[in-house]
């Protein structure tokens, strides 16, 4: 049996080491915000994040996941206290259908990780696998900019506390 | 100081020496005076058109632009086994870019590689190749190039050791290896073929990646076309060597080299696909030259090969398997046990749909990474996958460098290839996993935009 981590909550995942990780997120952990789009690593709506890295969990089958990390998007926030990724999406409207947007949330986060302060070029390359067919991709790219803003500024508070006390 | 770089700066000593004795005249060559840029409508738009095609041709964008940059302003880091060589600026910029060389100039340095200031030109430039261009395509390439936007960007400082740094070493390595006029017609041949041979020697200087070098960096004559290395990739045999499972013929190669990708062999990725993306907006008879040229270097396959050819493609078309029983069945060894199931659960998706390329993956029976001697293609292509064309029918693969760890690629690789390929197993796979990984990082940093193979014009807009 595989152990997989989950937003820091480990499980034992009773289905099949093949399954990929979208169905046992979605069917047995029942974490619904990966979509399935097209279920052969063309369109990111799966999106989500494995030790860092946006990883396409419909093509991902479990067994290469034992001991690893792994977050969705339930893992950044909550709607009571959304991550800043969630905020920014939130505040630029970047949703329409909304079927992408997880996953794109994901992908931009994994960017904003290991690169706090992205150019336009940097954000449209790293979003390319990520397809959205309403067409909200300009509102997309200034959410992704905004919410490098506002992981910058939650970083900033957070060092004037530290070096307050 | 290990071995061969030992020997190689020992015979690079000999040629120092050798060029000094044989004096001035052999490294000296004048300077050509610089001219005022002549005005791009001073140029016939028809032969700036044909230069466009040539360029293609000769693949001058992929060498001379960086990722994200502009055209032909050269900065590629280009590296060799003896250091990095950045590629020149030859947009018409007055101080940067080749602005004040006259075609005279330009011509001299295609043929014998040398730049308008008379300092010899580092053979990473493939004048060994481009010496057979005719001046008429020398003339078409130059109006061409002078007629694009010029670019402000200084040449970047290569990073090679002394003696080597030291520009008069090159007219040594010329004595050596330059030939000029290699390329001679055939004339029992038809003329396809003999305009096939004209670019595949010159302009294409296919040779440059798919023939091997010896210790001086130098093609092997003797082996010409056997398989050669570019940028932590195999450039496969294309010759009587081929690995590919299916022999190659003069219509597979033209699809290919027109679309990316050909149903019986896969598509075209690393630098290949650079080569076909250039290829597939040049005239169609030149690609059906090449073709047709290259065919005749694959040669006839054997009776042997032929058979082994249709046995595969038969295989291919037989109903499928469910991969996981046919993998616990045949599989008993452990590590390979792990490799199927990570076949079975991540790549048969796809790759035994029987779907046709491009949307379906290629049946791994044909691939020709997997039966090539050098398992380095297998490798780069699971960890980075195959982006997709912009606007056009193209294949496409996730890359799967994040959640496939060292071990686990390598147990899959050594599965495909005892399960795809009637070859031995791969030596030294581990190696070529960490490598792939390593350099990875560095290649997608500098290489040419994520183009990959383009679909053929024609299919454009089509479902």
């Amino acid at each position: 049996m595989i152990t997989l981590k989950v937003n820091g909550h480990e499980h034992q995942v009773e289905s099949d080491p093949d399954t990929p990780l979208l169905y046992v997120l979605r069917d047995e952990i029942k974490l619904n915000a990966a979509k399935f789009g097209c279920g052969l690593g063309q369109c990111g709506a799966c999106t989500v994040i494995v030790d860092g890295k946006a990883v396409l969990s419909c093509v991902t089958p479990v067994l290469l996941l034992d001991g690893k990390q792994v977050t969705t998007l339930e893992g950044l926030g909550t709607i009571e206290a959304p991550a800043p990724i969630q905020r920014a999406f939130m505040e630029e409207q970047a949703a329409q259908c909304g079927y992408c947007i997880a996953g794109m949330m994901m992908r931009a986060q994994a960017l904003l990780q290991r690169n706090s302060k992205p150019t336009d070029e940097q954000i449209r390359a790293e979003l390319e696998p990520n397809l959205c067919r309403c067409g909200t991709h300009m509102r997309i790219l200034r959410a992704v900019h905004r919410a490098a803003r506002l992981m910058d500024t939650a970083d900033a508070s957070s060092t004037i506390q530290g070096s307050a006390q | 100081m290990t071995g061969l770089p030992r020997i190689i700066a020992s015979v690079i000593g000999g040629v120092v020496i050798a060029g000094a004795a044989a004096g001035f005249a052999v490294t000296w060559r004048p300077a050509i005076a610089a001219i005022e840029l002549p005005a791009a409508a001073s140029f016939d738009p028809a032969l700036v058109k044909r230069g466009r095609e040539l360029a293609a041709i000769g693949n001058c964008n992929d060498c001379h632009t960086v990722r994200g940059g502009k055209s032909f302003a050269g900065g590629l880091p280009v590296p060799t086994p003896f250091g990095t060589i950045y590629s020149s600026n030859i947009t018409p910029d007055a101080e940067t870019g080749i602005g004040r060389w006259s075609e005279e100039a330009f011509r001299r340095a295609m043929r014998s590689g040398v730049n308008r200031d008379g300092q010899h030109l580092y053979p990473t430039f493939p004048y060994d190749h481009f010496t057979n261009v005719s001046d008429q395509d020398d003339a078409a390439l130059y109006a061409f190039l002078m007629t694009r936007p010029p670019v402000n960007a200084p040449a970047r400082a290569n990073e090679l050791s002394f003696p080597l740094d030291q520009r008069f070493v090159i007219a040594g390595w010329k004595l050596l290896f330059l030939r000029h006029g290699t390329f001679e017609p055939d004339s029992s041949k038809s003329a396809e073929w003999n305009r096939g041979a004209y670019l595949v020697e010159g302009l294409a200087h296919c040779g440059a990646c798919h023939t091997p070098r010896n210790g001086l960096g130098a093609e092997r004559p003797n082996a010409q076309f056997a398989g050669g290395d570019v940028d932590n990739w195999h450039a496969y045999a294309i010759n009587a060597n081929s690995a590919a499972p299916i022999p190659w013929d003069a219509d597979a190669l033209y699809g290919y080299l027109r679309q990316g990708w050909q149903p019986d062999h896969g598509t075209a990725r690393g630098p290949m696909a650079e080569v076909v993306s250039n290829l597939s907006s040049v005239n169609e008879s030149d690609v059906r030259a090449i073709a047709t040229y290259m065919a005749s270097v694959f040669g006839a396959p054997t009776p042997d090969r032929k058979n082994q050819g249709a046995e595969v493609l038969a295989q291919v078309k037989a109903p499928a398997k469910p991969a996981s029983a046919d993998a616990a069945a045949v599989q008993p060894v452990e590590i390979n046990a792990a490799g199927a199931a990570i076949y079975a659960a991540a790549c048969a998706t796809c790759h035994e749909t029987g779907r046709a390329l491009p949307y379906g993956g290629v049946n791994l029976r044909l691939s020709t990474a997997l039966s090539s001697p050098d398992p380095r293609n297998a490798v780069n292509i699971i960890l980075s996958g195959i982006r997709p064309v912009e606007g056009e029918r193209s294949p496409i693969m996730p890359g799967f460098a994040a959640t496939m760890n060292d071990d686990q690629i390598v147990s899959l690789l050594q599965y495909l290839r005892s399960q795809f390929s009637n070859q031995p197993p791969w030596i030294s796979v581990e190696t070529a996993v960490a490598e792939a990984r390593r350099t990875q990082t560095v290649f997608l940093q500098t290489s040419p935009g994520p183009h990959n193979a383009p679909a053929d014009a024609t299919q454009r807009d089509k479902p």
